[in-house]
């Protein structure tokens, strides 16, 4: 039986990796977002109110644009409808000490990094939680700062180089998985070949990649689910 | 930006990206029995990563082939398991070498 503080320095290890990787992402957005015309402190309060990469740069986009507000939550609910997917999963991880406030605290962390690494575990206990959130958080919002502050001296072919970190990170959660188990493998090569439709396509291509990726998620999963049932989940 | 554009933008971003992340957990507290729900659950997160990996990754950077190579160098890290920050910054590194290849020697 592992203490409570263990748990907690386990969840807080586990969050490094996540942490390192999201520094390198945030930092493109600190960059992108003054270049855009924001200040630093603008740019450090969205990634610290908002956790997450592909709504953070759709959003930054229609601030810029002067959007409407319509646009903005409709941009938002569909390229993070995944988290509430997830959300969904973990509520399933979850063991009784996720509870009441705990469930909305922490719902507030579900990013796509904290989810894989949160669905991995057997039962999701709140000391492996609180620590696993920590640093994820900082790196992000540490990363905007300095991407803010220190970003337009790089040169472009750095940040080139920094912008592939965060499908790397992506790269490094399904392709593993997928190696372990072949309907893993045939849920994520339905996957791209669907969101490559979408891309490549005429007609579908005008579909937004916000709705791309969600349609193409959601048909993949369904198909292997339906057709190739996981027996141990 | 004016604080006056600003912060609706600001608040309406973070007040759906919230929701939608706290309302399913906080709502959801049956355990979910059906056999297509929950292999359509642990299937997801997977589909989700790679549709927005692909074809995505291929244009972001200034040139294909650095994307490739990033490309490339992730997915055989991750193959061999080496974590999440070894891989991403795999990516970095062989997408760097290869647009320092193509911008001062293929290009000059």
């Amino acid at each position: 039986m592992k203490t409570g503080t263990s748990e907690w320095k386990r969840g807080l290890v586990s969050g490094i990796p996540i942490a390192l990787g999201y520094f390198a992402v945030s930092f493109t957005f600190g960059i992108v977002a003054v270049s855009s015309g924001l200040n630093w402190q603008e740019a450090v309060l969205i990634s610290a109110l908002n956790l997450t990469s592909a709504g953070q740069f759709a959003g930054l986009n229609i601030m810029i644009a002067s959007g409407t507000y319509f646009e903005m939550a409709l941009s938002q609910l569909v390229i993070n409808l995944r988290y509430a997917l997830m959300s969904v999963a973990l509520s399933q991880k979850a063991d009784q000490s996720i509870h009441g406030i705990y469930r909305w605290l922490f719902a507030f962390f579900h990013t796509d990094e904290i989810f894989a690494v949160a669905a991995g575990e057997e039962r999701l206990t709140r000391r492996f939680f609180s620590g696993l959130m920590v640093l994820p958080f900082f790196g992000w919002t540490l990363g905007t700062l300095a991407g803010a502050l220190g970003g337009s001296i790089l040169p472009d072919m750095i940040c080139d180089a920094l912008g592939l970190a965060l499908y790397g990170m992506f790269i490094a959660i399904f392709i593993p998985a997928a190696k372990g188990s072949r309907k893993v493998m045939a849920v994520v090569a339905l996957a791209i070949c669907f969101s490559c439709c979408f891309y490549y396509i005429p007609g579908l291509n005008r579909i937004s990649s916000g709705f791309a990726i969600i349609i193409s998620a959601v048909a993949a999963a369904a198909l292997a689910a339906a057709v190739l049932p996981s027996e141990e989940v | 930006m004016p604080l006056g554009t600003y912060l609706p933008y600001l608040l309406i971003m973070a007040a759906v990206t919230y929701l939608v992340r706290a309302l399913p957990y906080v709502l959801m507290k049956k355990k979910i029995e059906n056999r297509f729900v929950k292999s359509f659950m642990a299937y997801l997160p997977y589909a989700v990563l790679a549709a927005m990996t692909f074809p995505a990754i291929l244009y972001a950077t200034s040139f294909l082939w650095s994307a490739i190579a990033g490309l490339a160098a992730a997915v055989v890290a991750a193959y061999f398991e080496r974590g999440l920050f070894t891989v991403a910054l795999s990516a970095c590194f062989a997408a760097l070498l290869a647009e320092v290849l193509i911008r001062y020697i293929i290009i000059t």
